[in-house]
């Protein structure tokens, strides 16, 4: 995904003398062609993240639309006030990108997990959150970020991610829910964000379940519209996340269903299973794909039968 | 004690104590502190089009203790940015005028209120003129106490790495902080050869004393490669006897009989 977005980014800045890319001393073989290309519209700012969104916050105000590139929790959680109040606040036109979604740094440690970050993110006003699955929404979400005014977070994976949409989606809008297999005849759909989408394709396949499958390349906003779709479609809803529970894709999914049931723009409240990080820090170390199973984002047979449903 | 700066410290001085009586708010002592330093920066050396905020070759100004906001939003009012009247709704629900600098009065380039924001947003700046190559400069003042931030110390590495020459930070060093003297809170000191050993510019000044103030800025803009911190020792209340070096000032507001007191001293 890290690749899809740098390329990307070089091919806006092309024609895009606004765009600004500033590194926190990280994205090495990531970074060098963008910077050889575009040297006054490049800074490494150091391992010194809060500045750096200061500095982010300084340029955008006088025209530019500043990308900060990152891992982990390193531009967001650790300089989360900066962009409360610098960024956002002041509406400044600022991307947050950060690769290593969930446990793709895993054995790294905690302090390289962003289990938190979406959480974090989605209760800044003003700030659209973005959680690709695969290369070809990371190149989606960057061509429109380029376009876009507004601070907007960036979670990406990190290399080798497998290419999942099979077309390109040059007519993405900023909330879009995207189907990636539909099966009329089933009863539950399967919403999944991030590259743990590879992994639920994967296990649908090998298990011959029959369910509808969705991608969730944004957070917030979503498509509200979408979603009541979804919840009038289909009686039962499988949320999977590689993020904490807490405040997370599930709960953003529960939030907008609960103000759709109140309003009654929905009739029917379908059962929502919610597969996330439940308030845990693991503290082994693993591949992404262990601490997944360790955190227990796993599909089950059974979450798919009509007894459960 | 003619002159237009001088003319203008009075002027903030008046109005910020008025402002502070009526909405019963804290932070005078910091606003009097400062007083002299916008008094200078407004009267002789930042350019700005008060009828025109936008103008796109006006130095940009920053303030970071963002509480002290009663100084500039006086300052400003005296500048012709607003009227002195727009100010009666400082403190009151509803009102721009909110008691930690809010980027939606004119003439405000950013809001502040968290303390050690503005030095880096400042040097963001800094960063975009150099960028593309526009002559304005970028001003920005911060507390002493703000000085325990690590995100300041972090600004001023970048600020001497990215040789901005363009920038220059003031330092209201009245030695005072929310709890006590700084130098048994934090010790700052000795921080004249911190800020050159970071590879500053560093000139120390008397910051009551305008033509002093006023040289300052002109040696800042002359140094080149490097950018400028000036060390403005201050003290906290200055103007009002009573408020003078007390710390209770950093909270307190004056009732009736205190602002006459206050005026008068001012005035005198």
């Amino acid at each position: 995904m890290r690749t899809a977005f740098i390329k990307q980014l070089t091919e806006e800045a092309k024609t895009n003398d606004k765009i600004f890319l500033i590194v926190g001393d990280l994205g090495f073989s990531v970074i060098e062609e963008y910077r050889e290309l575009f040297p006054d519209r490049f800074l490494n700012a150091g391992i010194a993240e809060q500045n750096m969104i200061g500095i982010a916050a300084g340029l955008a105000k006088e025209g530019y639309n500043v990308y900060v590139y990152s891992i982990a929790n390193f531009p967001t959680l650790r300089c989360m006030e900066q962009i409360r109040y610098d960024v956002a606040y002041h509406n400044l036109n600022v991307k947050i990108i950060s690769i290593g979604a969930g446990y793709a740094y895993g054995s790294l440690g905690a302090s390289h997990h962003a289990t938190e970050d979406m959480g974090m993110m989605r209760t800044i006003p003003e700030m659209v959150v973005c959680s690709p699955c695969d290369p070809i929404e990371a190149k989606a979400i960057t061509k429109i970020s380029a376009n876009y005014y507004g601070p907007m977070y960036l979670r990406l994976g990190k290399a080798g991610e497998v290419v999942i949409h099979t077309e390109k989606l040059d007519s993405l809008r900023i909330g879009d829910v995207l189907s990636i297999g539909i099966d009329n005849s089933s009863e539950s759909a399967l919403l999944v964000s991030g590259s743990i989408l590879d992994y639920a394709v994967k296990f649908v396949i090998a298990n011959n379940i029959q369910t509808s499958i969705y991608s969730l390349p944004f957070i917030k906003p979503m498509n509200v519209k979408q979603i009541r779709q979804i919840a009038i479609k289909y009686n039962y809803l499988i949320v999977l996340e590689e993020h904490q529970k807490s405040c997370g894709v599930g709960s953003a999914i529960v939030e907008i269903l609960n103000d759709l049931y109140l309003n009654n723009e929905i009739s029917v409240y379908p059962k929502v299973r919610r597969i996330a990080i439940d308030d845990m820090f693991y503290s082994v170390s693993g591949s992404q794909q262990y601490l997944r199973e360790k955190a227990n984002l796993l599909l089950k047979n059974e979450f798919f039968e009509s007894k459960f449903q | 004690m003619s002159n237009k700066s001088n003319i203008l410290a009075k002027n903030i001085r008046e109005t910020a104590v008025r402002l502070v009586y009526q909405a019963k708010a804290s932070h005078i002592g910091g606003a009097l502190s400062m007083a002299d330093i916008l008094a200078v920066l407004y009267s002789d050396i930042l350019k700005f089009d008060s009828s025109n905020e936008k103008w796109s070759d006006r130095d940009r100004f920053i303030l970071s203790k963002g509480h002290s906001c009663v100084a500039l939003y006086a300052t400003l009012a005296h500048c012709g940015f607003y009227s002195i009247q727009d100010l009666d709704t400082y403190g009151q629900d509803g009102s721009n005028f909110l008691s930690h600098s809010s980027h939606y009065v004119p003439g405000i380039e950013f809001s502040a209120g968290s303390l050690g924001h503005g030095l880096s947003i400042a040097c963001g700046l800094a960063l975009a003129a150099k960028r593309k190559n526009e002559k304005w400069r970028t001003y920005v003042v911060t507390g002493d106490g703000e000085m325990d931030e690590g995100s300041n110390w972090e600004a001023l590495l970048f600020a001497a790495q990215f040789n901005l020459d363009n920038l220059c930070l003031i330092i209201d060093y009245n030695k005072i902080q929310s709890l006590g003297f700084t130098n048994e809170v934090l010790n700052l000191e000795p921080l004249k050869s911190k800020l050159d050993a970071f590879n500053w510019n560093t000139i120390v000044v008397d910051g009551h004393d305008h033509e002093e103030l006023k040289s300052a800025f002109y040696m800042a803009e002359q140094v080149k490669d490097r950018p400028t911190v000036i060390i403005a020792n201050t003290i906290k209340g200055k103007g009002v006897s009573f408020m003078e070096n007390r710390l209770l000032w950093h909270y307190r507001s004056p009732n009736e009989e205190q602002l006459k007191e206050a005026l008068e001293d001012i005035r005198r």
